[in-house]
């Protein structure tokens, strides 16, 4: 899926907030790692889901590849063209192939735009609007795709619930024909009902235009249904990449399986069956984060090399990598003696 | 049978006047029974959250109003209960947590004594017994070095363990009847199963009550005895957990199910939503609320209100169709 094809290529992407201290004299006392070393790929109409708790810095990752804060190191590639460096000018152009749709439908449209002008307002900033005619058909070809009526165009979004709210907004973000579109929690502030509208009309657009998402989520059972693949990040990084099925299926990470005993089932039968192993304590700050693994003090499985080092993302399976010194194969031996020692 | 600590019957109650007047809640009724679970699930306006304020009269009145109903608490209606009588049932006799911790503890007073308030209040505990007490409660909803997270503030707590110190006090005075409004909306999954457990346990221990607010279906499934399921005010379908998911008899019920998405088994190609919007309640028709969007609906639908019959067992639901699943 990803490989050659792919459309965005992020590499070792760091992004660091400086923290500052004094009064007169302000000195940067230390940092905040909000990414610290992220890598990953979005093939062409593809899905990666990149889930994981709060403070974990998904939502950054996805602000740094908008350079909608600066990064600190690394490397991004948008259809093949580093972006890292580009100046706000330079991005420009680019900015109508990889698009966004945001959270909260409600604070996201400006309330004093009617929603043909909402989503015809990319078009006209990028000169792409043509005369009268062709922009309204535009603005009604774009509602119908969404699954609004033409004639909502000359409404405003208060008229409209939030499930139509985030219809317009990706109206919007499909305006321009982008190839890859970031969702940054897209259905969390949507009733159960309507999720699943919303969730179907993101699939029904990607087969249709061949767009690409990078989806942020909390909710795995959400990223399951839509992604074809996932990565799950804690504190600023990776700590497990796997086709989706497979991640559901066998995860490898302690945390990732903790992730998933934690989350219920909407089955009370299954539930009565299911060990509940619950992960200790909870995420760490980031300003202030454990040594080596982060994971450690939370893991079940901790072992005094995870207090020590931080595990590389390595492959253990075709498409799963997992960052966990209980899966590098370097130290089966030394797992091995362990074992046998106690 | 045991008597139920808290039998709500026919509530109603409205918001506003003339053409912009709402019935948030409308003929609600259900019962709780001593150690049991009872989650009411609904989205967003479908009265769960007014139903849960109105147990303790916490609903403001103007605007709000109590239309009709009875809230039997103990056999005693609290809707006819003086305002002095309340508030010594409120925080001791019944004790709610809410979904925002942070904006629910005060930021100026330390946890300890938010905790030993109701105790020295209610308990007539001279304060320095009531803060003996505190830590206790500190120690026994797990919070780690408690002897001195008493004296801190709330802003040094993180987000769940200002959840675990609501927690321990709503327990302060040993309630009959928790009620939990969203109480892990705002936290981490990793977080909303300790908390979540944390409550089972210790309700499970004394024998309390505890009415669940929620709209996740998954925490329903799992810490549950019984549910009611919401629709725009009313109460459209009730039973144990296990009835509900596995025989889900209500058509809205019915398309809940099959619009989430499972964690536990591989993605289907399509998710089936429920069509159409959530009903407008300043305009709702005349008969089932849920007619505009529902699959089954008949032309008496339309007409006429469906109210809650008994489908066998503990098994309610308000519909006329004849739903098979």
């Amino acid at each position: 899926m990803a490989g050659a094809d792919s459309v965005l290529r992020v590499r070792d992407l760091k992004v660091h907030f400086p923290v500052h201290d004094g009064v007169l004299i302000r000195r940067q006392t230390g940092s905040v790692k909000a990414v610290d070393g992220v890598s990953f790929e979005v093939g062409r109409s593809e899905t990666l889901g990149l889930v994981g708790e709060s403070g974990c810095g998904k939502s950054t990752t996805g602000l740094a590849i908008l350079r909608m804060t600066p990064l600190t190191e690394g490397r991004i590639e948008f259809e093949g063209q580093d972006i890292s460096h580009l100046s706000v000018r330079r991005m420009r152009p680019l900015r109508k192939r990889l698009q966004m749709v945001y959270q909260d439908p409600y604070g996201s449209l400006n309330p004093r735009m009617k929603v043909g002008d909402l989503i015809g307002e990319p078009l006209v900033i990028h000169g792409v609007a043509g005369d009268q005619d062709a922009y309204r058909a535009r603005i009604q070809e774009l509602l119908r795709l969404v699954g609004l009526r033409p004639e909502m165009a000359e409404r405003y979004p208060h008229e409209f619930s939030g499930g139509q709210r985030q219809r317009i907004s990706i109206a919007r973000a499909v305006a321009l024909n982008p190839t890859l579109v970031l969702c940054d929690e897209p259905v969390s502030a949507l009733d159960v009902s309507i999720q699943a509208q919303v969730i179907n009309l993101f699939q029904e657009l990607q087969e249709r235009l061949g767009l690409s998402y990078l989806f942020i989520a909390h909710d795995l059972a959400v990223v399951r249904h839509v992604s074809h693949r996932i990565a799950v990040m804690y504190l600023g990084r990776i700590v497990e990449v796997a086709p989706r099925d497979l991640l559901y299926r066998a995860p490898l990470h302690p945390y990732t399986r903790g992730l998933l005993a934690a989350a219920p089932l909407p089955d009370p039968s299954a539930e009565r069956s299911r060990a509940h192993e619950e992960i200790v304590g909870e995420p760490p700050s980031v300003v202030n984060p454990p040594s080596g693994c982060h994971f450690h003090p939370r893991c079940p499985m901790a072992m005094p090399v995870c207090a020590q080092r931080a595990p590389e993302l390595t492959a253990a399976a075709t498409g799963h990598a997992v960052a966990c010194h209980l899966h590098d194969p370097s130290r089966a031996l030394d797992i091995a003696a362990s074992g046998l020692a106690a | 049978m045991q008597r139920p600590v808290l039998e709500v019957r026919n509530l109603a109650v409205e918001f506003g006047a003339g053409a912009g007047r709402v019935r948030a809640v409308d003929d609600v009724s259900f019962e709780v029974n001593p150690g049991e679970t009872l989650a009411i699930v609904g989205e967003s306006g479908s009265g769960k959250s007014v139903t849960a304020l109105s147990l303790l009269r916490l609903v403001p009145t103007p605007p709000g109003r109590f239309c009709s109903g009875e809230i039997l608490f103990e056999g005693e209606d609290l809707l006819k209960a003086s305002d002095a009588a309340i508030r010594c049932i409120r925080g001791n006799r019944i004790a709610m947590i809410f979904q925002e911790p942070m904006s629910s503890l005060n930021p100026a007073l330390t946890v300890g004594l938010q905790i030993a308030e109701p105790l020295q209040l209610h308990g007539r505990l001279p304060w320095a017994r009531a803060f003996d007490k505190a830590r206790e409660l500190l120690t026994r909803v797990r919070i780690p070095d408690a002897a001195r997270r008493v004296n801190t503030h709330p802003h040094q707590f993180s987000g769940g363990m200002r959840q675990r110190a609501m927690i321990a006090m709503a327990l302060a005075c040993k309630p009959n009847l928790i009620i939990a409004d969203e109480p892990t909306t705002a936290l981490d999954v990793t977080v909303q199963a300790q908390i979540l457990s944390l409550l089972k346990d210790l309700t499970k221990e004394t024998n309390a009550a505890l009415i669940l607010i929620t709209h996740d279906l998954g925490v329903v499934a799992r810490y549950a005895d019984r549910v009611c399921v919401m629709y725009a005010g009313r109460v459209v379908e009730s039973g144990s957990a296990q009835d509900i998911y596995a025989n889900p008899r209500h058509p809205y019920t019915l398309g809940l199910m099959a619009s989430i998405p499972r964690l536990d088994q591989d993605a289907v190609d399509r998710l089936t939503p429920i069509e159409g919007q959530p009903p407008d309640l300043a305009a709702l028709p005349k008969g089932c609320a849920f007619e505009p969007r529902c699959r089954y609906a008949m032309d008496r639908c339309r007409d006429e209100r469906p109210t809650l019959e008994h489908e066998g067992g503990r098994h309610y639901r308000a519909c006329f169709a004849n739903v098979a699943c």
